[in-house]
């Protein structure tokens, strides 16, 4: 589990004195890198946040203050993106959830006597990663566009109404989420899976339990630690994703999230200080949420 | 001696006052050895008695944190690894998985810049019988077979020292048995220092001609392993290397041949050149297969110790011996193994029975009896049994 | 993160990852009577996989398309844009295409180095500051890449940098180091230190040891880290967006053109790449097996 990986417990053997310099020869360089280009400007993010705008300035320019009025203003302004953002990156997470597990499981349990298959739908899985993401998105989009088989279709057979659209909804956004990341949520599940011990659900079964409380029992309790890495890799990158509720992509004007205020502000309005408070906010709301579902679930040490 | 030529014979290695701690406990207390040239050396003892400390520090993969270690009389102590003329067989053997065979064999050889390394490593290979597999990768080869290449690989440079550490734990039975073997004649073939470091007590003795047993950082005995077995000085070496019925008593006489011990109200005769305290509270032993079971009172001599009647309290037949566990009131169990010469059992469960060695078998320990009793972390099963069900009977009377 | 991980396993098919050796003691699924289950799951998993891969087939069979500018309705079937790819806006697809190579692979070679650096001492030397080393490598993989983005141009900001493809390369080394020390550092865990004692041992000095039998045994892992750090590279489109300045690169010209239609040569590109990677991982994958295969019958 690579949120695991960084466990710092594990038994080092005593080092020599001579050696802490070639530690430090290895770790400086990157260490420092990651100092300086995301350290600094997580920093510089927060200082941008409390900027105030120049007096006689232009659009655009803004100096140092403590204007944390901004974070108010934003907070007022974008509430509904902030919740959309949240929201629709909970029902992604929890749809991809739903569709990975099932999909790891084939893969990861009952695949287990046949490795070349097992690898072979592996590399399916990751296969998406291929191609470019805006391009899969928008090949969505025109396949449940209004004119489209799969919509038409639905739509002759009554099981949409004759005006509705699907495209520009928060239902396409949440579908492109979902689907955008499934592989981030079916390999850590595999993970764990591949590695489960099916003669645990032989004894569940030979101590009286049926398939349903097996699986209720023992399967989701020993696969918890997949299914915490993977809803944190999916929930993160789409609370923070604004290419899916993008109105060129899968979204429209009622769709937006934070990260398509973030890039408006940023790019297009030139706020700054807006964008780097919005930035702030998502960051630590994520922070927040994550160490408390990391705690509630009990799975802290993969932390 | 430098690394860049091949010694021509084994040497010497000799540990002055070793000392190594690591952070949080201490391996190796004060540690003097001397290995003489040409001799395979066994450092036999449980694991975390500082037996494989010993061996890392003399292959130097760690340092002391006091003393020297010298071989053919050169101090290496402040010498690399790479420096030393020393060879190790690894446990898990080690060898490089991206090299074949052959490769893994010339290695040391090419580091060493020594000519004509890959006919060399082949050479190295044909001892071991396994040239055949040089081209292969090393996880193509079963244990067996790596274990004889590992140990191609170390004496294909001739070192002055060849240390094996536990080489043969990974293999099964029957295949230790061949492989240890094969080593002792290599051992004797090519004439190096090998010293090797184990737990079990069968391969040290088979092995080595000189045994040192290890417990808790120091070495607690060492000499030939049938000296040894014949005359332990301590309760662990008493237990470790095989198994021995121990009584502890006062002493009650001594005369120039023998010391008198009552052990619960039964007498114990010792040969006093065979007991390391003639006074005081002292433990005695015996080892099991040298007590004779009898089922009518043995006539008493001066020369044979006789305990009963006990009670028989437990029979398991093992095809060559029968092991008996006999319940002597005032002395407690005494182990047994009788051949099975006869047809049928000596005695049964519950039989009356009395025991008897000849005095000359004895032995007295120099521990001092509260740190004595039976070796609690004994690897044989047998032992636990022994002990557990000791305990049972002795809880038993007290109701 | 794991899922980046695995997926650099398979992607290199170089990790032995445990699927061959291990398999023994976790037991098969044991054979009882057919029941629902029993084809429940598989025919889910066909189904699993075609609702994974239609944008797939369809960004390919639009490939063909016989489009005008944009490629939204099918036209007929032509080979034309396959053989001509850099004809269409003056060659701006090609261009954005060896932009993401170049930034790619510079970004990718940067973040190897360092991040199998660091996993190389976070795993073999004890030093005082290990906890926030760690955090500090954790985080950027735990910070939604909208953050990155806008923080780094934030940076480039303050300090007046002009943005051009340096800042992307720098951009994407950032988020690549942490993917690489993850990837890497599993390798060097692994790694038996009794090789290299044994190389010590058999007459090597440290730096023989570690060019001889350590980097040849990390080798796999620093690929695969590779590899991954170049798909990142090369699909990320939120980060590249906030530190490009004009610079175009493959994502990103396909969301600029998003709203006034992709050209099919874009397609032609997405779908070459994406058999370029299906040959190369698959092929891998099989010849692994091929090799388990083989070791099989020799042991």
């Amino acid at each position: 589990m690579a949120f695991a990986a960084f466990a710092t417990t594990e038994a080092q053997p005593q080092a020599p004195k001579r050696k802490s310099r070639i530690a430090l020869f290895l770790l400086l360089p990157g260490i420092l890198y990651l100092v300086l280009f995301f350290l600094t400007p997580l920093i510089s993010l927060i200082l941008t946040s409390l900027q105030a705008p120049a007096e006689f300035g232009d659009i655009g320019q803004y100096s140092y203050a403590f204007n944390w009025q901004n974070y108010v203003t934003v907070v007022q302004q974008y509430l509904p993106h902030i919740l959309r953002s949240f929201g629709y990156a909970l029902a992604a997470t929890v749809f991809a959830l739903l569709f990975s597990y099932p999909l790891a499981y084939f893969i990861g349990v009952k695949a287990r006597r046949w490795p070349l298959l097992q690898s072979l739908m592996l590399v399916l899985v990751i296969a998406p990663f291929f191609i470019s993401f805006l391009l899969r998105t928008l090949a969505w989009k025109q396949l449940l566009s209004d004119e489209s088989f799969i919509i038409t279709s639905l739509k002759a057979l009554s099981l949409m109404a004759p005006d509705a659209h699907f495209t520009g909804t928060p239902f396409a956004v949440i579908f492109g989420l979902t689907y955008n990341f499934i592989p981030f949520m079916t390999l850590p599940l595999y993970t764990t899976l591949e590695r489960l011990d099916t003669r645990y659900l032989e004894a569940g079964s030979d101590l009286y339990a049926n398939p349903f409380t097996v699986f209720r029992k023992i399967t989701i309790p020993l696969s918890m630690p997949g299914i915490v890495a993977g809803t944190l890799l999916t929930f993160i990158p789409a609370a923070g994703d604004y290419v899916n509720a993008s109105r060129d992509f899968l979204g429209g004007p009622d769709t937006q999230m934070m990260g398509n205020v973030i890039e408006a502000n940023f790019l297009v309005l030139l706020n700054y200080p807006a964008a780097a408070a919005l930035s702030i906010i998502l960051m630590a709301a994520i922070l927040v949420l994550v160490s408390i579902y990391v705690k509630r679930s009990g799975t802290e040490d993969l932390l | 001696m430098s690394v860049r030529e091949f010694a021509e014979r084994g040497a010497d290695l000799e540990l002055v006052g070793i000392q190594k701690r690591f952070p949080g406990f201490t391996a190796i207390e004060d540690l003097d050895l001397v290995i003489p040239a040409g001799s395979f050396f066994a450092l036999l003892g449980p694991s975390g008695c500082g037996k494989t400390t010993t061996l890392r520090l003399v292959a130097g993969l760690e340092e002391p944190t006091r003393g020297r270690i010298l071989i053919g009389g050169k101090d290496v102590t402040d010498t690399k690894s790479h420096e030393r003329p020393v060879n190790t067989v690894f446990q898990s053997y080690a060898l490089f998985p991206h090299m074949t065979i052959i490769e893994n064999v010339a290695f040391g050889l090419k580091r060493r810049r020594i000519a004509d390394p890959v006919g060399k490593a082949h050479e190295a290979l044909r001892l071991v019988e396994l040239d055949h597999l040089a081209q292969r990768k090393p996880q193509q080869l079963s244990g067996g077979q790596q274990q004889r290449v590992a140990l191609a690989r170390a004496i294909v440079n001739r070192p002055a020292l060849l240390l094996l550490d536990e080489p043969l734990g990974a293999l099964d039975l029957k295949l230790r048995r061949q492989m240890q073997l094969e080593l002792k004649g290599i051992q004797e073939e090519v004439g190096l220092t090998f010293l090797h470091v184990t737990h079990d007590q069968e391969e040290a003795m088979t092995m080595a001609d000189t045994v040192a047993v290890m417990n808790k950082g120091a070495i607690e005995q060492m000499g030939a392993p049938a000296e040894l077995y014949d005359l332990p000085r301590t309760a662990f070496v008493a237990n470790f290397l095989g198994q021995s019925n121990l009584f502890t008593g006062e002493v009650v006489g001594t005369t120039g041949a023998a010391v008198t011990i009552d052990a619960g109200g039964t007498r114990i005769v010792v040969p006093t050149a065979r007991a390391q305290r003639h006074q005081g509270e002292v433990t005695v032993g015996v080892r099991p297969e040298k007590v004779a079971l009898h089922a009518e009172a043995p006539t008493a001599t001066a020369d044979r110790n006789v305990l009963g009647p006990g009670r028989v309290i437990d029979a398991s037949f093992s095809g060559v011996s029968t092991q008996y566990i006999v319940d002597v009131p005032g002395v407690g169990a005494v182990l047994v193994f009788a051949q099975n010469i006869g047809v049928g059992p000596v005695a049964g469960v519950g039989a009356e029975v009395w025991v008897s060695w000849e005095v000359e078998h004895g032995f007295g320990l120099e521990d001092d009896p509260g740190e004595s009793g039976r070796f609690p972390a004994d690897d044989s099963t047998t032992a636990i049994a022994v002990q557990r069900r000791e305990a049972l009977v002795s809880e038993l009377e007290e109701h | 993160m794991s899922g980046e991980v695995q997926a650099a396993a398979v992607l290199g098919g170089f990790t032995e990852s445990e699927t061959q050796e291990d398999r023994g003691p976790r037991g098969f699924p044991r054979r009882r009577r057919i029941g629902l289950g029993d084809w429940l799951l598989p025919v889910y998993t066909v189904l699993a996989f075609v609702f994974l891969l239609i944008p797939i087939a369809y960004t390919f069979v639009f490939s063909f398309n016989d489009s005008l500018k944009s490629n939204i309705s099918w036209r007929g079937f032509t080979l034309d844009k396959w053989l001509n790819v850099c004809n269409v806006e003056g060659g701006a697809v090609c261009q954005a295409f060896t932009n993401s190579i170049i930034i790619g692979l510079v970004a990718t070679l940067i973040a190897t180095v360092l991040g199998t650096m660091i996993a190389i001492a976070l795993v073999r030397y004890r030093f005082r500051a290990r906890s926030a080393i760690s955090l500090l490598l954790f985080l950027p993989m735990a910070t939604p890449e909208v953050v990155l983005g806008a923080g780094l141009a934030a940076q480039f900001l303050a300090v007046g940098v002009p943005k051009d493809m340096t800042t992307i390369i720098l951009a994407h080394t950032m988020f690549c180091i942490s993917f690489v020390v993850v990837t890497v550092k599993a390798r060097v865990a692994s790694l038996d230190p009794a090789l290299e004692e044994a190389g010590r041992d058999l007459y090597g000095s440290p730096s023989q040891v570690f060019w001889r039998v350590t980097f040849p045994l990390l080798t796999p892992g620093i690929l695969a880290a590779a590899l991954l750090s170049f798909a990142l590279s090369f699909d990320d489109f939120i980060i590249t967006n906030f530190n490009s300045g004009s610079v175009s690169t493959f994502p990103k010209y396909i969301y600029i053109s998003a709203s006034r239609g992709i050209p099919a040569e874009a397609n032609v590109i997405a779908s070459a790449v994406f058999l370029f990677a299906l040959v190369l991982v698959i092929g891998a994958q099989v010849s692994r097996a091929a090799r388990a295969k083989r070791l099989a019958k020799l042991g």
